[in-house]
């Protein structure tokens, strides 16, 4: 029983722990966002290596987590749920991370006057993700609770389509003086930042619909 | 050795009683993978055993007081009827408990010995029947009801959750395994405890008396059947049976082990007696059929929509037919044994008073080995005492018309259940091939479904690709169109400073041929036909809903379509941006688009 308890203890902890790296992985993503738009070039290269940091040890905790679910067969009827969940989870960071690079690897062009919009875009983004996050820890203690917890997800995930679509309008009717390859490439970037809020979105379905078949 | 291939239709009982009713207590937690079948095998047979010998007498007592079998033949045929009648009705689908038919089975051994059957002791044994169920249900209501408000009032973590259930699934998984043994050894032993007398053993801290170590040995032949064949039982009949959640699962598995705890606890009874309370009959009681009492009792607290009604119907049916068969199964084999193999399978009791129990045992003494060697031999065997006939005390014609109304009533019950067996299977078979058809007709529609999703994919990514051409050629028409006219704006700058008449006769002729490049420009007619041509169900739709547009308009709605700005159409079109504007105004008015609405948000969702 002992050995049965200090496995699950241990499962507990990685599990928190991988939902911490997640969490911690998408503010690293909007703090990244907003020093390349600010252009604070040293801030932007520490949290590109953060982030890269926090999705391997991301990575690492979502292989030993599987481990240990298969192995002690734990929660055997809904193992193959949760890990779907887990997934899910894990590729906010992969995409946080992945948008992050794209900036570093692209160096999209920013005019000065829409910085604040992709500020406002990429802060509504990652809100609607960390509202995700404490549903996700009230989804193994309290499931009842999580679709109240998840409105918020929802109603960030809208702000962000409705500031992405501004964004991309704006861009093409009132940036007359730039190019056409430029407006498409910024198109992108107001693309990859609103799609962490769509992946909330989506993991917050799925957590719903969990949650109401484990306490039926 | 000859008491253990007396004991043999017992044993087989007991095997067959393991192998299928284990999956009652332990089949969910098994099937679900909450606990390994090796873990579940073992506790279950330890707590079968100890409860066989710890509290079985109670059951098995008033097995005694239904009919006294008093030889270890008759014990033999009668534990055999109702081993046959469980195999066979199991062989039929039919539903069918092991209770029942030992009780048939004593009933046709009271009737074959014209023993009376103690009316009151028969009816408190078939209420419990009904009350067991009923009983069942009850308690799981209850329980459900608790386990719901505990989940929901303590906050226990998902994990630590699922581990408390497995200890709860094992514990009670131990509780069930024990009232099993406890209630059931009666069905496997309890006919031969009036009838084999064995020498008590003292294990110096416990001694083991006859009826304890036929107990023991009924235990270890369940322990059997849930180590070799409850695995089977477990992973297919168990599932299908309870497809429950384990919470539900720890309900119906306590419900069922309080049942038959409380239908086989002489402490519990005495207790209730001792407070001026009617005593609980101790009685083996269906362990499958308190299963489906406290999944129906589940269902109807959750509102009744889920339950098959017609389960209920096949325990009524269990509840006539599985006494019958068996009864006129060892009414028939007790007849056989009697006449044939010239054994004695029992007498009238003297007393005539059904309630005492008949010590007419057999014991382990040279004569009575004597007399069963001779019959194995072949030889007829001759009574080994004074006082037991060879024969039946009745009447041989009386005995005879019995006989033939109970084959003639054993005859139609069979061709009943024949009927009603071909009808499930032709139902079953109906079922199936409904089942098939529209398996087919899903997968049909799926993989038509997958194709559309394919092509539209396939279109999506055209379409795309034809834009991002569009959009490429459009790009190069402007640049090149930007170019010419930067070289134009030169060639003027030049021409402004040069004096010679040649050379700017040679500029003009330059600049001329610019100017008619821009207005006759073949990439850009190009690009207007592909634009046409790209567009063109979009410009039919246009124009029906549209009849009225002017072919220029018809070009301006195609560019507006690629999210072109006004002064990159302005370049394509070779017009000024402010005529662009002009054109778009135009436009808008003749679509009528709502003035909150974008003119080019409206043309691309047209």
């Amino acid at each position: 029983m002992s050995l049965l308890y200090k496995n699950v203890k241990q499962l507990i902890y990685d599990i928190d722990n991988f939902i911490d790296t997640v969490e911690q992985g998408v503010l690293v993503f909007k703090e990244g966002v907003i020093n390349y738009l600010n252009d604070e070039k040293t801030s932007f290269a520490d949290k590109i290596e953060r982030i890269d940091r926090l999705e391997a040890s991301a990575d690492k905790l979502q292989r030993a987590i599987d481990d240990k679910f298969y192995r002690h067969s734990i929660l055997p009827q809904n193992v193959s749920d949760i890990e779907g969940m887990l997934d899910q989870i894990d590729e906010i960071i992969d995409i946080s991370k992945d948008n992050l690079y794209q900036f570093d690897d692209e160096l999209p062009f920013f005019p000065q006057e829409i910085i604040p919009d992709y500020i406002r875009l990429a802060d509504t983004s990652v809100e609607a993700a960390l509202s995700v996050f404490p549903a996700l820890r009230a989804f193994f203690r309290e499931p009842v609770k999580v679709r109240d917890m998840l409105n918020k997800v929802y109603f960030y995930e809208k702000e962000t389509d409705k500031i992405a679509r501004d964004i991309k309008r704006s861009l093409f009717h009132d940036y007359k003086d730039l190019k056409l390859s430029q407006k498409i490439h910024l198109r992108y970037f107001a693309l990859h930042i609103e799609t962490i809020s769509d992946k909330a979105e989506s993991l917050a379905d799925t957590l719903s619909i969990l949650a109401l078949k484990m306490s039926i | 050795m000859i008491i253990l291939f007396y004991l043999s239709s017992g044993l087989f009982l007991g095997w067959s009683l393991g192998a299928n009713d284990a999956a009652n207590v332990f089949g969910t937690a098994v099937g679900s993978r909450m606990i390994r079948f090796k873990t579940a095998a073992i506790t279950a047979s330890i707590f079968v055993i100890l409860g066989a010998v710890i509290q079985g007498a109670g059951a098995s007592h008033t097995l005694g007081k239904l009919g006294s079998v008093s030889t270890i033949a008759a014990a033999f045929t009668v534990a055999l009827s109702a081993a046959l009648t469980v195999y066979w009705m199991t062989r039929m689908g039919l539903p069918v408990s092991t209770s029942q038919a030992i009780v048939g089975a004593i009933l046709g051994w009271n009737f074959y010995t014209e023993n009376p059957t103690d009316l009151n002791i028969l009816l408190k044994i078939v209420t419990t029947w009904v009350s067991g169920p009923v009983l069942g249900g009850v308690f799981a209501i209850l329980l459900f009801i608790l386990v719901k408000r505990l989940n929901k009032r303590t906050k226990i973590h998902l994990l630590y959750r699922d581990s408390y259930i497995r200890f709860g699934l094992l514990f009670v998984g131990a509780f069930g395994a024990y009232s099993l043994g406890a209630n059931n050894i009666a069905n496997v032993m309890g006919v031969f405890t009036t009838a084999v007398d064995l020498p008590v053993i003292d294990l110096g801290f416990v001694s083991l008396s006859s009826t304890q170590q036929l107990f023991f040995i009924g235990g270890l032949a369940i322990a059997a059947g849930i180590i070799t064949y409850s695995k089977h039982v477990m992973e297919t009949v168990g599932n299908t049976l309870m497809p429950l959640t384990p919470d539900a699962a720890i309900v119906v598995v306590l419900s069922q082990a309080l049942v038959l705890f409380i239908f086989s606890s002489q402490t519990l009874s005495s207790a209730l007696q001792s407070i001026g309370l009617p005593p609980i009959p101790l009685v083996p009681v269906s362990s499958s059929q308190i299963v489906i009492g406290s999944i129906i009792g589940i269902g109807l607290y959750k509102g009744g929509k889920e339950i098959k009604y017609n389960v209920l119907g096949s325990i009524s049916l269990g509840w006539l037919a599985t006494p019958l068969v068996a009864g006129i199964v060892a009414f028939f084999m007790l007849f056989f044994v009697n006449n044939v193999f010239k054994k004695d399978v029992g007498e009238r009791e003297v007393t005539g008073n059904s309630m005492e129990v008949v010590q007419d045992s057999v014991t382990m003494d040279n004569t009575l080995v004597m007399g069963r060697s001779d019959t194995l031999t072949g030889q007829h065997a001759e009574p080994s005492s004074g006082n037991l006939p060879s024969t039946a005390p009745h009447d041989i014609s009386y005995s005879w018309f019995v006989s033939l109304v109970l084959f003639i009533g054993l005859v139609l019950l069979i061709y009943f259940l024949r009927v009603r067996k071909k009808k499930m299977d032709e139902l079953r078979r109906e079922l199936q091939t409904l089942e098939e058809r529209y398996r087919m007709e899903i997968q049909n529609l799926e993989k038509k479904y997958v194709e559309k999703m394919h092509r539209q994919v396939d279109l999506g990514k055209e379409l795309k690709f034809r834009q991002n051409e569009m959009v490429t050629m459009a790009m190069s028409i402007i640049h090149k169109n930007e170019f010419l006219n930067s070289l134009k704006d030169e060639i003027v700058k030049i021409k402004a400073n040069v004096k010679d008449p040649e050379v700017r006769m040679g500029l003009n002729k330059l600049s001329l041929m610019i100017t008619q490049d821009l207005s006759i420009d073949r990439d850009r007619e190009k690009f207007q036909m592909h634009i046409s041509e790209q567009n063109s169900s979009f410009i039919h739709r246009l124009t029906e809903a549209f009849p009225t547009m002017t072919d220029n308009e018809k070009r301006l709605a195609s560019l507006l379509r690629l999210n072109l700005s006004s002064k990159e159409i302005a370049s394509i079109l070779n017009i000024s941006p402010k005529s662009v504007e002009m054109n778009r105004y135009r436009l808008r008015k003749k679509l009528k688009v709502d003035p909150k609405v974008s003119l080019s948000d409206f043309i691309r969702n047209f």
